[in-house]
């Protein structure tokens, strides 16, 4: 099936991300994303990726280091890169000043790691800005939180739910059901906050994943994405060709329910 | 701007074989449809000409051998596309006599758990199976994991097979041949370059699990340790089929042309 397609959870890497390829993995992102028929890639930069403070609490040096790439490659890519300004809510007036800063120079929505579980009164400041401005907020998530993990604060469906049932205005993407945890709780948890839409990136490809997110919450609420795994991005776009979805069901899940949760005219290319 | 044109042919070897298939329930979480008729439909959907075929609930058996019995019988009728790979247990009473079965019923391959009977990577009654299996021509496929990690039912905790497991059984013997499924690149790695040439040209890997694009774990080991030592396997039912084929796809274009391993390969020597 051919059409218009957004990934919904992207990173890209910079020069102070500790690794030597990074031109390299960002350069590969692109041409896979030719390959499959990505239009916009929706991405954010996570810091230093643990350089120089951790992956999921970033410092705000980082954060600012990070946003700042991220602005490069969106102004390098225009036709198919969109932001996600990254934040740190443990750094309350750092967080709101980066969005003001990101948003004016064009990100479109919010990124928010693990560096403070979801349902914290830390995270309304930013909810309160996601709902004034139309941002969607993309939240880290562990598929059903049982304990804790190390390095990261971990959120999952019901933490999130509650941030969401605070507020109703803004709009909440739950990262990567296919990205860790027990996905099959996530759902249930949910499935009554309709102001969060799961997306569908990560490296899990558990057969019966996506018809239970289908039946769960309905083909309105899911955003296509790859997150670190194209492949697996590839993987579900085929699978959801083949699991009874109408088209007009398909379409909505690779992009127009991500062109209606993100600011007006974000995707001029979708149609 | 179009999707990727799936009618182009895949980077295989011909008749293509999906390596790494099983049937029936997995005890730690619903599977839909894990029925021979069903993967049936699913390798004619993604043109697939033939599956080796394990019985999923025989990893959690204490004696697999009435598991082996079921599958023969649900492969039966369809026994020009689904190979039977039955279980075999080396630390179970007559597991010889299993193998001979095996080998007489038809197999064209076998399976064995080692971390969910509790066999540590050295233990001697594997290699004896592994060696056994080799001198009848039968390669012994290995699981590196069902599920991801952090996903797993509290009760599943057997834990993965791990590279020293696999480097034990490679140097076992020169019959020995292993197709290891579900392995990533670091354990890969760490397998290959822990073996000498020769001990290498034993093992094969499937690609379900490998990731690609953008950290393009495949190409760099197509690069690195060759496309000759891999095979297509998709980890049906568990996973999605389409996924080994994705990858294969997305190669970027100076191993776009790269040529897996075939059953032929394995099972020469």
């Amino acid at each position: 099936m051919s059409g218009a397609l957004i990934d919904a959870h992207a990173h890209f890497y910079h020069r102070d991300a500790g690794r030597a390829d990074w031109n390299e993995v960002n350069a590969a992102r692109l041409r896979a994303g030719e390959t499959i028929g990505v239009t916009y890639h929706v991405a954010s930069i996570l810091g230093s990726y643990g350089f120089s403070s951790p992956t999921y609490f970033p410092s705000p040096d980082d954060v600012t280091r990070g946003n700042d790439a991220m602005l490069e490659i969106c102004a390098a890519e225009p036709e198919r890169v969109r932001m996600f300004v990254t934040v740190n809510p443990n750094h309350t007036d750092h967080a709101l000043a980066e969005i003001d800063r990101c948003v004016a120079r064009g990100a479109i929505g919010i990124k928010l790691l693990a560096s403070r579980r979801a349902d914290d009164p830390l995270l309304d400041p930013i909810g309160e800005i996601a709902a004034e401005r139309g941002l969607p907020v993309l939240h880290h998530i562990w598929q059903r939180r049982t304990r804790e993990w190390p390095s990261q604060e971990i959120s999952d469906g019901s933490d999130l739910a509650r941030l969401a049932a605070r507020h109703p205005k803004a709009s909440f993407i739950l990262a990567h059901i296919g990205g860790g945890g027990d996905y099959m709780d996530t759902f249930p948890a949910v499935v009554d906050t309709p102001n969060i839409f799961p997306d569908l990136s990560g490296s899990g490809v558990d057969r019966g994943m996506l018809d239970a997110a289908v039946a769960a919450l309905g083909a309105h609420r899911l955003l296509w994405g790859s997150d670190l795994t194209m492949c697996t991005g590839l993987a579900k776009l085929r699978a959801l060709e083949v699991i009874g979805l109408g088209a007009d069901d398909l379409a909505g899940i690779r992009w127009r329910n991500a062109a209606r949760i993100f600011p007006a005219g974000s995707f001029p290319r979708c149609r | 701007m179009s999707d990727v044109d799936s009618s182009r042919p895949p980077v295989t070897a011909s008749p293509l074989t999906d390596v790494n298939t099983l049937i029936g329930p997995y005890p730690f979480r619903h599977v839909p449809h894990p029925d021979p008729e069903i993967l049936v439909r699913v390798l004619d959907r993604e043109g697939v000409d033939q599956a080796w075929v394990g019985h999923l609930p025989s990893a959690f058996y204490r004696d697999p051998s009435l598991g082996n019995a079921e599958l023969a019988k649900a492969l039966t009728p369809f026994a020009d596309r689904l190979r039977f790979v039955p279980t075999i247990r080396p630390d179970w009473p007559g597991w010889e006599r299993v193998l001979n079965d095996a080998r007489d019923r038809g197999a064209v391959a076998i399976r064995a758990y080692p971390p969910q009977w509790g066999l540590g990577p050295h233990d001697s009654r594997m290699k004896e199976l592994a060696i056994a299996a080799g001198e009848q021509g039968l390669p012994l496929v290995l699981t590196v994991r069902f599920e991801d990690l952090r996903q797993r039912h509290l009760m599943d905790a057997a834990g993965d097979l791990s590279a020293a497991a696999i480097r034990a059984l490679a140097r076992a013997g020169d019959q020995v041949r292993l197709v290891v499924t579900a392995a990533g690149r670091e354990m890969i790695e760490e397998v290959h370059w822990g073996l000498t040439p020769v001990e290498q040209a034993r093992v094969f890997w499937d690609i379900s699990w490998i990731w690609g694009p953008p950290e393009d774990h495949l190409a760099k080991l197509f690069r690195t340790i060759g496309a000759s030592r891999f095979v297509f396997g998709t980890q049906w039912p568990m996973r999605l089929t389409q996924t080994a084929r994705a990858n294969l796809e997305l190669l970027p274009d100076d191993v776009r042309g790269a040529q897996l391993a075939g059953v032929t390969d394995i099972c020469s020597r």
